[in-house]
């Protein structure tokens, strides 16, 4: 529950980001947390746009001025 | 442009209307002379010019000296915000403005209050695309505050704004709102919640190159542009492009109900169809409460131009707010602002007299050109 999977997708351009977090998902269990890291300033949106079309919850979104971490809580399987 | 060619993407500027193309030919022959000239030319284009602006100026209920041609919507806007910014640079330096408002109005509000010290007051929008009327409230009534802006409605989203609710708290404050009618003027009634109207006769199938501005009597504003005789927008317009404008909203608010009903009807059928037929769509702005012929939708995982392009090819012209081919450019901010996907967008504005066949043919075609790209992503099963 602890553990965050990170999915690096700093330099990629929407909507590879995106696909990047969604595949990642595809493989862990309702309840894991994920992180991606985005330099394209579309996925401040589509992250959270994302998780709400699928289920999923936002966790939180921070920037360090260089790239944004975006961190979602996986909903139930079937929703993806 | 070819037969086959469905255009569905006339926002801001839709096709030329016929009885436009007819009026700006005519002022071409009747009206080519300058104006400001004393001859018998001059004092004939002047006559179209004071023509137009009398039709324009009856059509949302204003006087003829209140309203001004302007180069561009983009101009007016940028006047609106700036001339009363500086009229009222006693009263304060801030602009209050949706989050959703033009581009041209938010940078023109960033510059104007940058200019005066003060602020852009940005006021959040919900998931439809709607500004909070008491938050508008709020952020007007707040002291230091020279101009409010709120669109009457969004043209990417359709969204309807609270004009009336906003124009009230405006003037309880003694703050001028401008109202950018941009997408509406020709398309539904905008009222009369304003101080200061732009709208955009593009948009109403009139021509390019011309804007209109309308300013109550009684808004104070200072001009910030040398000296002319043409004192907000110095040098004038195009007498041709000021008739046509004139002629093609007459045309149109001729026959607007009947546009309503027809566009909001095909509209309503996309709505239906297009989340019914393909996975993972994100139909953006409200059902209700919306512009009859304005629709954007996001497809999760693909690219906005990818998919403008491949509709393109079919021979539709459609618009989007994606950004996803350039690191440089942001997505719509009106996306953003209401939360929706802004990648794989698709943005649609109906012209007038768009026939159902053709748009249930777009409905036929689009989950095969998504699908397409989603397989060539490799993203199918995700």
């Amino acid at each position: 529950m602890t553990e965050v999977v990170v999915v690096d997708a700093r330099g990629l351009l929407c909507p590879a980001p995106v696909i990047a977090l969604a595949k990642a998902a595809r493989a862990l269990p309702e309840g894991s947390r994920v992180t991606v890291l985005a330099t394209d300033p579309a996925a401040a949106v589509d992250v959270p746009a994302w998780a709400r079309m699928r289920g999923h919850q936002m966790v939180e979104t921070t920037e360090d001025g260089e790239h944004l971490a975006l961190t979602v809580l996986l909903g139930p399987a079937k929703a993806r | 442009m070819t037969v086959d060619r469905v255009v569905l993407d006339a926002g801001g500027q839709a096709p030329l209307l016929p009885v436009a193309k007819d009026a700006f030919f005519a002022a071409l022959d009747e009206g080519w002379a300058d104006p400001r000239r004393l001859h018998s030319e001059g004092r004939r284009a002047r006559a179209l010019l004071d023509g137009a602006r009398e039709s324009l100026a009856a059509a949302v209920g204003a006087r003829t000296e209140e309203v001004d041609l302007t180069p561009s919507h983009t101009a007016a806007l940028h006047s609106a915000v700036s001339t009363v910014a500086l009229g009222r640079r006693r009263v304060g330096a801030d602009v209050v403005a949706s989050a959703v408002e033009r581009a041209a109005v938010l940078h023109a509000a960033d510059f104007a209050a940058a200019r005066g010290g003060g602020q852009r007051v940005t006021v959040p929008v919900d998931r439809a695309g709607r500004v909070d009327d008491e938050a508008f409230a709020a952020a007007v009534a707040r002291p230091g505050v020279a101009l409010a802006a709120l669109q009457h409605a969004n043209g990417e989203v359709g969204t309807l704004q609270p004009v009336e609710e906003a124009h009230a708290a405006a003037r309880a404050a003694g703050v001028p709102l401008l109202v950018d009618a941009g997408a509406s003027l020709g398309h539904v009634p905008v009222g009369d919640a304003w101080d200061l109207l732009a709208a955009n006769p593009g948009d109403w199938g009139g021509p390019s190159g011309l804007g209109v501005l309308v300013v109550r009597a009684g808004v104070r504003r200072s001009p910030d542009r040398p000296q002319d005789e043409d004192r907000w927008f110095p040098g004038g317009v195009s007498v041709p492009a000021a008739l046509a404008a004139a002629v093609a909203l007459e045309s149109a608010l001729a026959s607007q109900a009947g546009a309503d009903v027809q566009r909001r009807a095909l509209v309503g059928r996309l709505r239906e169809r297009i989340p019914a037929e393909i996975a993972d769509v994100d139909v953006a702005g409200p059902g209700e409460g919306r512009l009859p012929h304005v629709l954007t939708f996001s497809c999760l995982f693909v690219d906005g131009e990818t998919v403008v392009g491949a509709l393109d090819a079919a021979g539709f012209a459609v618009g989007s707010g994606s950004a996803c081919t350039s690191s440089t450019l942001e997505p719509s901010h009106v996306l953003a602002a209401m939360g929706v996907l802004t990648h794989g967008n698709v943005r649609i504005a109906l012209p007038r007299g768009t026939r159902r066949e053709d748009v249930e043919r777009f409905a036929d075609v689009l989950p095969g050109i998504v699908g397409a790209v989603r397989s060539r992503l490799g993203v199918s099963d995700l």
